[in-house]
């Protein structure tokens, strides 16, 4: 083996805290060969991010490292700034997780880019500018040339994301450091980039350190890969061996946490109910938003966020809604649950018409439908303990219950859901992520509704935590025959859970099907697209991905295309598409909205 | 008989005993803290410690340096007046219009702010729209308007202050009930059925205090400020009666022959200010959540 | 870019109508004429000088002439000074009080940004900390306070500057005035600009430009200043009218024959039209300043569509 790019050998990073020094990362050792990619993982907290941060010196100020990193043969640990500017954009570069907050907002694409090549090599403005725009070409940015003169707020999520890989190439460095780089965007886009990256590592000969907290986007990126917890290497070694002859207990944990499109979940998928039993049923929902128009006297515009969606949920049944960000499938659940002004259309809960009810009648059915969100702890209220949070459904809807009955079922229900009671008395921020989110379940659980519906319940969690809270909303569900509409961008964890799931694309409903008929025999294009973008923790399984993506990013819900929505995106897209709706079609227990889905 | 200990309940800490650990860690603004304290309680009950009322007259020594032996520590002004006496007094007005006019605008501020915010839509734009119109005018100017034409009004001094500044209070609450408004634990609250004046009451109002804390203790040295300001114009608090202002006006005249006049009531002026402001930004560190976010 | 200019003059002529309408109120509401001197004139006489300005008309015919003659630039004539014009005194105080206060802004905007600045890059330094508590000094000093002190010890003791007028137009007799009218500004932008440019250094685009390996020069200058100013820019509104408020008082302490001190003794001498005149104009003069300030705001802030 040729000398390594780079060895890191006993790496530690302290940060000083008001409380004492917190150790970030202890001990790590690793090398990386000349256009090797070396893949990172760990859930958060574990010290990957700060462990490259500190090698490039990009720490916060009270951080600070020990050990040794040798790049290129030389120690770059402690080097002076003025050396490590030499070094940072020009031999090592970066590439951050969120493009959105990691590009200058007041600086244009070209600007941020050319001054990069203008201080490293020395270019003058015009070839420069030239070369910019050549690398945005070979990230396959369209009309390179015109993007320069843009403003990162102008570009998409996945646009910002290739102009950040195409400015960390621009000096052509011989190790690129890729820090989340798709954790932000859909998986789509995940995809895109991902292959992007694989053949820029081709034609550049780069070494990548790709970090991640995603197993999966590892198997297919990676030579070898260290999984980091708590600031330590628990394991290392090729791609291979920690996959499939995996010898530390947590890495085995992690690869058994995470939630695999390959391998059928064991529930069988229930029939759906006949037509009088359904718990719920929308019809023709539509939730339409006033926005501003951009000229003088323009119009205000309308944004059809959900523009007729229509699904039936028996009782103690799981349906899954997946979609990209922006399809509209939190505005759903919030159009149902009638937290936002409904534009058309009807949802029967129990048979009742919650927008014939006033309001009085509303909040008294509200008892009967909850919601769990996204953020666990932002959906508690900072000032009131656990007792409060949970106990406050209680005293709307029960008041004759006394201050200790409610404390008594606020026990029980902590109790079921996992977490100490003697926990009652403490505030949202003294609990982490995970229980957090159990918190809210006790609080969406302790009135006993019929419907739940989970908005994203997991996706801001870790995945070992993950799959402990998708474990416990299937038990309350089965105990207490509740009916789920559970909402996520995560194909696999919708597939852990649902019985039947809906895909949806700009706020329209593309397919609903039973489970394993989606992923068997996916007929919307959009629903093949997403079950083929989703990357799987089997590393021989991804080599021989041969899929086809998805091009492009999703329109603007403000400018729908005419037509099928999906149309501009869609291979298969003919004339017809662009002049009509699609319909919903019926293929045995599938709905699908296209109009060649019995061709294809 | 043997008592079993049962496992005993954990409290948890609020994010109010969160911050007052760290107000208490900040050095400068905890000093502030107790020399506020201390300055009030001067206010209120010194006077009655000197032998001097605060418009009598001393005519055996007028316009004394600071002395120990007439009793007259800070020394007299030109009418023979203890300044000790007169320093105390005008600080009971000053500490008095940063506090009532203060009270004034959050009164009016918060509810303001609070109901454009949580009602939002039409009203939201009408009500931050005035706001905007009333924020353009150049107060101040008004304000001396007032004094001018309706007299020297300790009163008018209250509302005219409370007048001006509800305006930045009302901007802030409304942004702050704006954000808490569709933060996801109020949606919870909504989804659990629970009614808007709970909402408010329980939900978005704890959440403002933290903010409106901070702000007060930001205004009160603002609205002195203002009061000595005016007094220092003349336009302030009547003879005899007197204020910091006013004194330092008297103090400036007279700065030349008898430097003390102006030295003690700037000093108490200006160190009270000080202290409202190192304890604002104390408070404003320990109660912005934004800063807690470790790396 | 059109609609918010618009925008903003809608809300801008309301501001003024109200701004007027009130001062003329509330002189009008007054108790105390301007005629009630010492003794009392006769009935005929004043009842000829109420006429000839016009205070024998209904409020609302006053008002309206007001308003129409300030449309062309006539602020009405003088109670006090019998021999002028509101427009002529304006005219002879403004462009002292111009020359005061744009001095002072200029000397404001320039040491708080550069204090602030520093004090950011150096965080938690002893200069920091320096500059930071000098800055609250200068926030929690009065300039009536410190106007004082500055004469006391630079004019009376050191005599190295001027006390007070304006001499035959030397520099140095603007020193003092200046400063003391640019301190409290030169606190409150420093912090601001710390405040905002710590934020700024901290945020995930400058950690780009480091890995970039941009020197730290390039990276302050071209990243960080102009995202850093944005709270500066928006702060130069309100500044302007601090100024504008602070030199009546300076005005009055350093003997300065400006617009402020003309609005002081008309306030105390009760001459209506002078004092709303100034009033009124230094209203048009903030809110148009506000509006610019605005619009300049817009303009460098690449993310809201022109």
């Amino acid at each position: 083996m040729s000398a390594p790019v780079l060895a890191v050998a006993d790496l530690g990073v302290r940060f000083a805290m008001p409380d004492g020094p917190v150790e970030a990362v202890r001990g790590l050792s690793y090398e990386i060969g000349p256009g090797e990619t070396l893949g990172i993982v760990g859930e958060s907290g574990s010290g990957k991010s700060q462990s490259v941060l500190a090698l490039l010196g990009l720490l916060a100020d009270n951080g600070s490292v020990t050990g040794s990193a040798r790049f290129d043969g030389r120690e770059i640990l402690g080097l002076p700034e003025r050396e490590l500017n030499r070094i940072r954009g020009k031999r090592i570069a970066m590439i951050f997780q969120d493009p959105m907050t990691s590009l200058n907002p007041y600086l244009r694409i070209g600007q941020q880019m050319c001054r990069v090549l203008q201080h490293h090599q020395g270019l003058d403005h015009r070839s420069a500018w030239q070369r910019c725009a050549q690398l945005l070409d070979a990230v396959h940015i369209a009309e390179a040339r015109s993007r320069l003169d843009m403003y990162p707020h102008e570009l998409s999520g996945g646009m910002r994301q290739r102009v950040m890989i195409a400015s960390a190439l621009l000096c052509r460095p011989v190790l690129l450091i890729a820090d989340e780089p798709t954790t932000a965007l859909d998986v789509t886009v995940q995809a895109q980039i991902l292959r992007l990256m694989r053949e820029l590592r081709a034609e550049f000969s780069t070494s990548i350190i790709l970090i991640t907290h995603d197993l999966a986007v590892v198997a297919g990126n990676c030579d070898r890969v260290l999984v980091m917890q708590a600031g330590r290497a628990v394991e290392s070694g090729t791609t291979d061996a920690v996959f499939y002859a995996t010898r530390h207990e947590y890495t085995k944990a992690l690869l058994a946490a995470v939630p695999r499109l390959d391998q059928v979940p064991p529930s069988a998928t229930r029939k759906a109910p006949a037509d009088e039993n359904f718990l719920l049923a929308v019809d023709d929902l539509k939730v339409y938003f006033e926005v501003a128009g951009d000229g003088l006297l323009a119009a205000p515009r309308t944004l059809r966020a959900v523009d007729g969606i229509s699904l039936r949920l028996g009782a103690g049944e799981t349906l899954g809604i997946v979609g990209e960000s922006g399809c509209g499938k939190s505005t759903l659940a919030r159009g149902i649950l009638r937290l936002v002004a409904v534009t058309g259309g009807r949802v029967l809960l129990l048979g009742s018409d919650l927008g014939a009810m006033d309001k009085a009648a509303l909040r008294g059915m509200r008892r009967n439908m909850q919601l769990i969100f996204q953020d666990p702890l932002a959906s508690l209220n900072p000032r009131m303990t656990v007792h409060d949070i949970v106990t406050e459904p209680l005293e709307t809807f029960h008041p004759e219950y006394s201050r200790a009955e409610r404390t008594r079922r606020a026990k029980e229900i902590l109790v079921r859901v996992g977490l100490d009671p003697l926990l009652l008395n403490r505030y949202p921020h003294e609990f982490s992520g995970g229980q957090c989110q159990r918190i809210g379940i006790a609080r969406a659980l302790i009135l006993e509704p019929r419907l739940i519906i989970c908005d994203e319940p997991v996706s801001a969690l870790d995945v070992t935590i993950q799959a402990r809270i998708i474990e416990l909303l299937r038990t309350l569900q089965a105990e207490n025959h509740i009916a789920l509409l559970f909402i996520a961008h995560d194909l696999a964890v919708v597939r852990q859970i649902s019985q039947r799931i809906l895909v949806m694309y700009l706020g329209r409903v593309v397919e609903i099907a039973d489970r394993d008929a989606l992923f068997d025999c996916p007929r919307h294009p959009y629903t093949r697209a997403l079950i083929d973008a989703v990357p799987v923790p089997d590393p021989r399984t991804e080599r021989a991905r041969t899929a086809v993506l998805l091009e492009g990013d999703l329109p603007s819900p403000l400018d729908l295309p005419t037509g099928c929505g999906f149309r501009t995106r869609c291979p298969h897209a003919v004339e017809r598409c662009a002049a009509e709706v699609p319909e919903l079609q019926r293929f045995g227990a599938t709905l699908v909205a296209c109009h060649r889905a019995g061709e294809i | 008989m043997t008592a079993v200990t049962a496992p005993r309940a954990v409290t948890g800490h609020s994010l109010w005993q969160d911050a007052w650990l760290v107000l208490r860690r900040n050095r400068a603004a905890m000093a502030s803290l107790y020399l506020l304290l201390t300055t009030s309680v001067l206010v209120l009950f010194a006077p009655y410690l000197s032998p001097y009322g605060f418009d009598f007259t001393d005519w055996d020594h007028v316009s004394i340096p600071p002395s120990w032996q007439t009793a007259h520590i800070f020394g007299t002004d030109g009418l023979g007046r203890d300044l000790f006496v007169r320093t105390l007094y005008g600080g009971r007005i000053s500490l008095l219009v940063g506090i009532v006019a203060t009270s004034v605008s959050l009164l009016i501020g918060v509810s303001y702010g609070a109901i454009a915010g949580y009602v939002g839509g039409r009203v939201d734009q009408v009500m931050m729209r005035i706001v905007d119109i009333l924020y353009a005018l150049p107060f101040m100017f008004l304000v001396i308007l007032l004094m001018v034409f309706f007299g020297r009004n300790i009163l008018l001094i209250f509302v005219a202050i409370g007048a001006i500044n509800w305006l930045d209070m009302a901007r802030i609450v409304r942004g702050q009930t704006l954000s808490l408004k569709n933060r996801e634990f109020v949606e919870a609250a909504r989804a659990g059925g629970v009614s808007s004046s709970r909402i408010i009451r329980r939900h978005i109002v704890p959440n403002l205090l933290g903010v409106v804390v901070v702000y007060v203790t930001l205004m009160i040295p603002q609205v002195i400020l203002v009061e000595s300001f005016l007094s220092f114009l003349g336009l302030g608090v009547q003879e005899p009666m007197t204020s910091w202002g006013a004194l330092v006006n008297d103090g400036a005249a007279e700065m030349e022959n008898a430097p003390w006049m102006l030295v003690f009531p700037a000093l108490f002026l200006t160190v009270t200010l000080f202290c409202f402001n190192f304890l604002g930004d104390g408070l404003r560190d320990a109660l912005d959540p934004r800063d807690r976010s470790a790396p | 870019m059109l609609k918010f200019v618009l925008r903003r003059f809608l809300v801008a002529i309301p501001t003024l109508l109200i701004l007027i309408g009130l001062s003329f109120t509330m002189i009008r509401m007054a108790p105390g004429g301007p005629f009630d001197g010492e003794k009392q004139l006769p009935p005929d006489i004043e009842a000829n000088l109420r006429a000839a300005y016009h205070l024998d008309e209904p409020l609302y015919q006053q008002f309206g002439r007001y308003v129409f003659n300030l449309l062309q630039g006539d602020f009405g004539p003088s109670f006090q000074y019998r021999d002028f014009s509101v427009t002529e005194l304006i005219r002879s105080g403004f462009p002292v009080s111009l020359r005061l206060g744009g001095l002072a802004m200029c000397l404001a905007l320039l040491v708080g940004i550069s204090a602030g600045t520093i004090a950011a890059l150096r965080q938690n330094s002893a200069l920091d900390h320096g500059v930071m508590a000098t800055a609250m000094l200068g926030i929690s000093i009065p300039n009536f306070v410190m106007a004082p002190l500055l004469v006391l010890i630079f004019a009376i003791y050191l005599g190295w500057l001027p006390a007070g007028g304006l001499g035959s137009g030397e520099l140095s007799h603007l020193v003092l005035p200046v400063i003391a009218l640019a301190l409290p500004q030169i606190a409150y932008i420093s912090r601001l600009t710390r405040g905002s440019m710590i934020e700024v250094l901290r945020s995930n685009y400058i950690r780009t430009a480091r890995a970039q390996g941009l020197p730290t020069r390039t990276i302050i200058l071209r990243h960080a200043l102009k995202p850093a100013l944005m709270p500066v820019v928006s702060y130069i509104g309100p500044a302007t009218a601090a100024v504008i408020t602070g030199s009546v008082v300076i005005e009055q302490i350093f003997s300065i024959p400006g617009l402020g001190r003309y609005f002081v003794q008309g306030a105390l001498n009760r001459d209506y039209t002078l004092v709303m005149g100034v009033v009124v104009f230094y209203g048009v003069l903030i809110v148009v300043f506000n509006l610019l300030v605005d619009i300049v705001y817009r303009w460098l802030d690449p993310r809201v569509p022109l």
